[in-house]
């Protein structure tokens, strides 16, 4: 079930596996989002986007601060209730019902993988320790191995018995990404995933993205354009103010968007 | 079943976190020996004052140290969001809340049990010929305790001055069971001892009542 690859890994790692084939069936999980609005107070985070992105797309997300590029990606993690509108998954939700993703979520959540701004992890923890606990809550089989799995093409298995406080803000940042792909997710949702990453370890994150798309993992992330994670975009949405201001899906080149994201946040 | 697989693998987490940093039993406990000591020094400790205050003292200080250790269970989730990747997991949120619950109930009454013979000694009861029914009542208390405590830390760990806010919620809310505990355990130190069935049906009505409540919202409790 583990393709090797001879992409370049961070630290002493000889191999990158594909970690959305690890013990899940392959392809992605659509989602949309239809006139999801979110308010905290009186702000608007997300005003009636619509928005669908089909089964194994990699999108990426740019705009400013506060766009709102973190709010519909923990929309399409069912973090958050919407104020208005509602998020579907498709063209099946994962148990194949079609039903409407809140009522069915803990279905759901069996399919996504999230990569947050901040680590999700447990510092009080070792790295072995943490990815054992998550694979033990999705139900994985093994869950001693499987943890050892992903510490190895995140080249961290030399370390996966040191506490997660003792690692540098990259280590930390691999290992996020390494538990978020540890059931082999269905739909990838990822949160400016390069950040702390060093070359080698947006390397790694690149060729695993691009493994991931392969088996029709869809991804959804944000981005200010820069790092090898945009290589897999097939798609760019441009979010300002809450709403969508530009898709490449209708106005043409994704990798034009990027470059104006990248653009911007150089210049901001 | 369900449910219970989730709470045993986050009160493994818990109880492993715990007993590796030991933050909260630790100060837990100096602060309870604290308190009990100072009390100890506001009156002769003679065995009819002992009886008439000792009780109520002993859960006052277990309150106030229910309310410094349940504080640190919801905020220390918070350093590095590790509430997101549990409320992300395909498991039921009350599971949660539950773990939290379980693993709060283990750690103060650890703390108990190791106290009771220092206020024993301190307030010079003898309590090996009630101890079985003693331990029940610290047993229902500690549960009332953990329960509502978890429930407004959980409450509290997303506002602002959450240090203030948590005894503020918790120690209103927590009279009655704190009145039914001090009251159940004042009598097993009369002569003769004797356990009061009506506060015994309290907290245990306390209990339900409360886990009734955080079983059926629990889920909003967690969320953003």
């Amino acid at each position: 079930m583990q393709a090797d690859s001879s992409t370049p890994t961070p630290a002493t790692s000889a191999r990158v596996r594909d970690p959305g084939s690890v013990g899940h069936a392959r392809g992605g999980l659509g989602v949309q989002f239809i006139e999801f609005a979110k308010r905290y107070g009186a702000r608007f985070a997300l005003r009636g986007v619509s928005l669908a992105i089909a089964p194994g797309e990699c999108v990426a997300l740019v705009g400013p601060n506060g766009s709102g590029k973190t709010t519909l990606l923990k929309a399409a993690a069912l973090l958050i209730r919407p104020s208005a509108g509602r998020v579907q998954f498709s063209p099946a939700s994962a148990n194949g019902s079609g039903r409407d993703s809140y009522e069915d979520s803990a279905a759901v959540k069996r399919y996504l993988g999230f990569v947050s701004h901040s680590t999700l992890l447990y510092d009080d923890l070792t790295a072995e320790e943490n990815l054992v606990l998550f694979a033990r809550l999705y139900g994985l089989d093994a869950p001693e191995e499987r943890a050892r799995a992903a510490l190895d093409p995140a080249g961290l298995a030399a370390r996966g018995q040191d506490l997660v406080r003792n690692f540098s803000r990259g280590m930390r940042q691999r290992l996020a990404i390494a538990r978020a792909l540890l059931a082999g997710p269905k739909l990838l949702l990822l949160d400016e995933p390069s950040t702390g990453l060093d070359r080698a370890g947006q390397q790694w994150l690149g060729a695993a993205l691009a493994h991931l798309a392969a088996a029709g993992c869809t991804v959804l992330m944000s981005t200010h354009g820069a790092g090898e994670a945009g290589a897999c975009v097939t798609r760019a949405i441009r979010l300002l103010g809450g709403s969508i201001a530009e898709d490449s899906a209708i106005s043409g080149d994704p990798r034009a968007m990027l470059a104006a994201a990248l653009a911007a946040h150089q210049e901001a | 079943m369900a449910l219970a697989r989730p709470i045993g693998i986050l009160l493994a987490k818990e109880l492993r976190t715990e007993f590796r940093t030991r933050e909260l039993l630790v100060s837990t406990l100096v602060f309870v020996l604290i308190v009990l000591v100072l009390f100890s020094f506001t009156f002769d400790p003679t065995t009819t004052e002992a009886r008439r205050f000792g009780p109520g003292l002993l859960w006052l200080a277990l309150l106030f140290a229910g309310s410094l250790m349940l504080h640190p269970s919801f905020t220390r989730e918070q350093s590095n969001d590790t509430l997101v990747a549990l409320r992300l997991a395909p498991i039921e949120p009350v599971s949660i809340l539950a773990a939290k619950i379980l693993a709060n109930f283990c750690f103060l009454l650890v703390a108990e049990l190791v106290l009771l013979p220092v206020f024993a000694a301190l307030y010079n009861l003898r309590i090996l010929p009630v101890l079985g029914r003693l331990v029940a009542v610290l047993v229902l208390g500690t549960l009332a305790l953990s329960i509502v405590g978890t429930v407004f830390a959980a409450i509290s760990s997303q506002a602002r001055m959450r240090e203030l806010l948590l005894p503020l919620l918790l120690l209103p809310l927590l009279t009655p069971a704190l009145v039914a505990s001090a009251e159940a355990t004042a009598g097993l130190f009369e002569d003769p001892p004797a356990l009061a069935p009506v506060w015994v049906g309290v907290l245990a009505a306390f209990d339900t009542i409360f886990l009734t409540v955080t079983w059926l919202f629990g889920e909003y409790l967690l969320e953003e």
